[in-house]
């Protein structure tokens, strides 16, 4: 399917398994969004972001880092990360995004079964993983939480709510969307 | 949705005030920022804000002391005090000065949310008329409800007349009508829309998990708990809890959510703290829950507490008027999802749509279109992609003289051959349980 902007999402995994990045989650990207996706690593060392007492890393001063460093573009980049992420005020959060802006991240750490003391299971973190990409990349799009509990732009503060909702904006959010892609 | 709430974060360290404004404003809200009280007195000043959070400890004015102002000059802010060091006797003199709750960092982000929406669901109380009309519109655009036949215009209307109340509803129709949808809208257009919606589908539960999944457990209630999990009826406090298929609750469960309903508590599996929930129930069910009640196999007590406002789903048969319409919202769904170019249908195709007999309702019709938007090359949907739909049935015509058995042996397999010998839908079609309907196949011979 030919995509429509010139401007790209960019998947930005940082220390973080490129092998689950399969073809499907592509695919449903550049559906949703209109734009291509590629990969494109960034070198980051996360260390000075690491907050000993708490055990995570801040995702805010993460995203502030790339903004702050990174020449502004129209593509959207989503970094990726294994570590658990938090921002100063909650205990974890699943992902950041700046909303109308061109950074979002997304943590697997509690996106994986072993979290939650069960067993592996890499198609389930594959769905879970998705969704996040697509609720953040939504934020950047200056999409707010939804409603409807289907919807992937409602918000997740437990696996159980990103595992309920569905991959694809609902058809009011895709409404939202169609007005600045 | 929430762009017209105005919140004000005071704290004077960058990073939270930062990370705080862009969390909330991923909920939609409009937020500002302030470093110091002085800077918030000011912004207080030139406008008006619904709600506050300010941090206790900051140089200069400190949240007490601002708190304190807020309430002499500006009482119809809420303020939500925020503190990093667990101190107790703050927080304590904070309630008693008039702030409406305080968090202790960080927080639960479930808990935070929960708490604004409280704050703004109170202060919509006393706008409630206002809201009314823009809380039905809401519904509507986040629930399709798609037709325009007078059978779907009534359902709106029994929506808008119960969705505002706590009235339990139970909503009745055959297997695929869309009372889910129906069960939304009424929570998208009531007062707890901002609260969770919790879908229980009664029939899917799995018989050893029952108790866990509905009341929740502690860690170490049993072996593999090594968490708690709150279970569905807490996960509805505040929203609405949504039964579906009740008819299959086993008679314990049922004595179990008579119990919860009434009582409005809950104790999850390994602890002994009750737990108040405040959800609205609606239910939802395929089977004649009353003939039930009379047979003996639903209690008749939890009947009525859920039957207190009566939703009948109509079948697609009595709309085939709506098909078009429901196609075109189908059609237009997966063209987003997919991103492929199909345009529309023949008007031959949608003939032959408006002539099926579709005894699974609109998800049948939503699982022909969805095959034939699959297998389509063109821009059009023909009839050739719709091959698949079984071909019309020849009417049953019954001689005067046939017996009242050989008319029912003829139906029941006419309605058999329909559904393509699947028991359950023809058991649904005909209105009878799939253990009758196996005993008149057998009695009067009838195989696939």
């Amino acid at each position: 399917m030919a995509s429509k902007s010139e401007e790209k999402i960019i998947l930005g995994p940082i220390a973080f398994p490129k092998g689950i990045l399969k073809k499907h989650i592509f695919e449903t990207l550049e559906t949703i969004f209109k734009r291509s996706v590629y990969i494109a690593s960034p070198k980051l060392d996360l260390h000075p972001f690491f907050d000993p007492a708490r055990n995570q890393y801040q995702s805010t001063a993460i995203l502030k880092h790339f903004i702050k460093t990174t020449p502004k573009g129209g593509s959207k980049i989503c970094l990726l990360v294994e570590e658990d992420l938090f921002i100063p005020v909650l205990t974890f959060v699943f992902g950041e995004a700046h909303m109308h802006g061109q950074f979002a991240i997304v943590s697997s750490h509690r996106l994986k079964e072993q979290y939650y003391m069960r067993e592996e299971d890499l198609e389930l973190l594959e769905q879970r993983l998705l969704k996040e990409i697509v609720h953040e990349l939504g934020h950047t799009f200056g999409l707010v939480h939804c409603i409807d509990n289907r919807c992937v732009m409602h918000n997740s503060y437990s696996i159980e709510d990103t595992d309920h909702k569905g991959s694809y904006p609902c058809e009011v959010c895709f409404a939202e969307l169609d007005k600045v892609l | 949705m929430n762009d017209n709430v105005k919140i004000l974060i005071v704290d004077d360290e960058m990073i939270v005030r930062e990370s705080m404004q862009g969390w909330l404003e991923e909920d939609g809200y409009h937020v500002e920022v302030a470093e110091t009280a002085e800077a918030a007195l000011g912004m207080i000043g030139e406008k008006e804000f619904d709600m506050a959070f300010v941090d206790i400890k900051m140089p200069g004015i400190d949240g007490i002391e601002l708190l304190k102002r807020l309430k002499d000059q500006y009482s119809t802010i809420d303020v939500v005090m925020m503190t990093a060091y667990a101190s107790v006797n703050n927080a304590v003199e904070a309630m008693k000065i008039g702030a409406y709750d305080y968090l202790t960092k960080p927080f639960d982000p479930d808990y935070v949310s929960m708490m604004v929406r409280k704050i703004i669901a109170r202060r919509q109380l006393e706008q409630e008329n206002i809201h009314l009309k823009e809380n039905i519109e809401t519904a509507l655009k986040h629930v399709h409800i798609i037709g325009e036949s007078s059978a779907i215009k009534a359902i709106l209307n029994q929506i808008e007349e119960v969705a505002p109340s706590d009235t339990s509803v139970l909503i009745a129709g055959e297997s695929g009508t869309g009372k889910e949808m129906i069960a939304r809208a009424i929570h998208y257009a009531s007062p707890r829309r901002f609260e969770p919606l919790v879908v229980v589908s009664c029939g899917a539960l799995p018989e050893g998990l029952v108790e866990s999944e509905l009341f929740g457990y502690e860690r170490g209630a049993f072996t593999g708990a090594f968490y708690k999990k709150k279970g569905k009826f807490e996960a509805a406090n505040g929203g609405t809890l949504f039964l579906d298929e009740i008819g299959e609750l086993n008679p314990k469960m049922q004595v179990d959510l008579l119990r919860v309903l009434q009582e409005r508590e809950i104790t999850r599996i390994g602890s002994n703290k009750s737990i108040t929930v405040d959800f609205r129930v609606l239910a939802a069910s395929n089977r004649n829950l009353k003939g039930m009640v009379d047979e003996g196999k639903f209690r008749e007590d939890l009947f009525y507490r859920i039957n207190v406002f009566n939703i009948h789903v109509p079948t697609l048969r009595e709309r085939m008027e709506d098909i078009p319409f429901l196609v075109e919202h189908f059609i237009s769904t997966l063209r987003r999802q997919t991103g492929k170019q199909i345009e529309g249908i023949t008007a031959q195709a949608l003939n032959k749509l408006k002539q099926h007999g579709w005894p699974g309702n609109v998800r049948e019709l939503q699982n022909a279109v969805e095959r034939a938007f699959v297998t389509s090359k063109g821009k059009l949907i023909t009839t050739e992609e719709l091959a698949f739909l079984a071909p019309e049935k020849i009417p049953v015509t019954t001689s005067p003289s046939s017996s009242l058995a050989e008319i029912e042996s003829m139906h029941i397999e006419n309605v058999l051959k329909e559904c393509d010998y699947n028991i359950s839908m023809g058991a649904k079609v005909l209105g009878i349980d799939r253990t009758t309907l196996y005993n008149k196949m057998k009695k009067y011979g009838i195989e696939k």
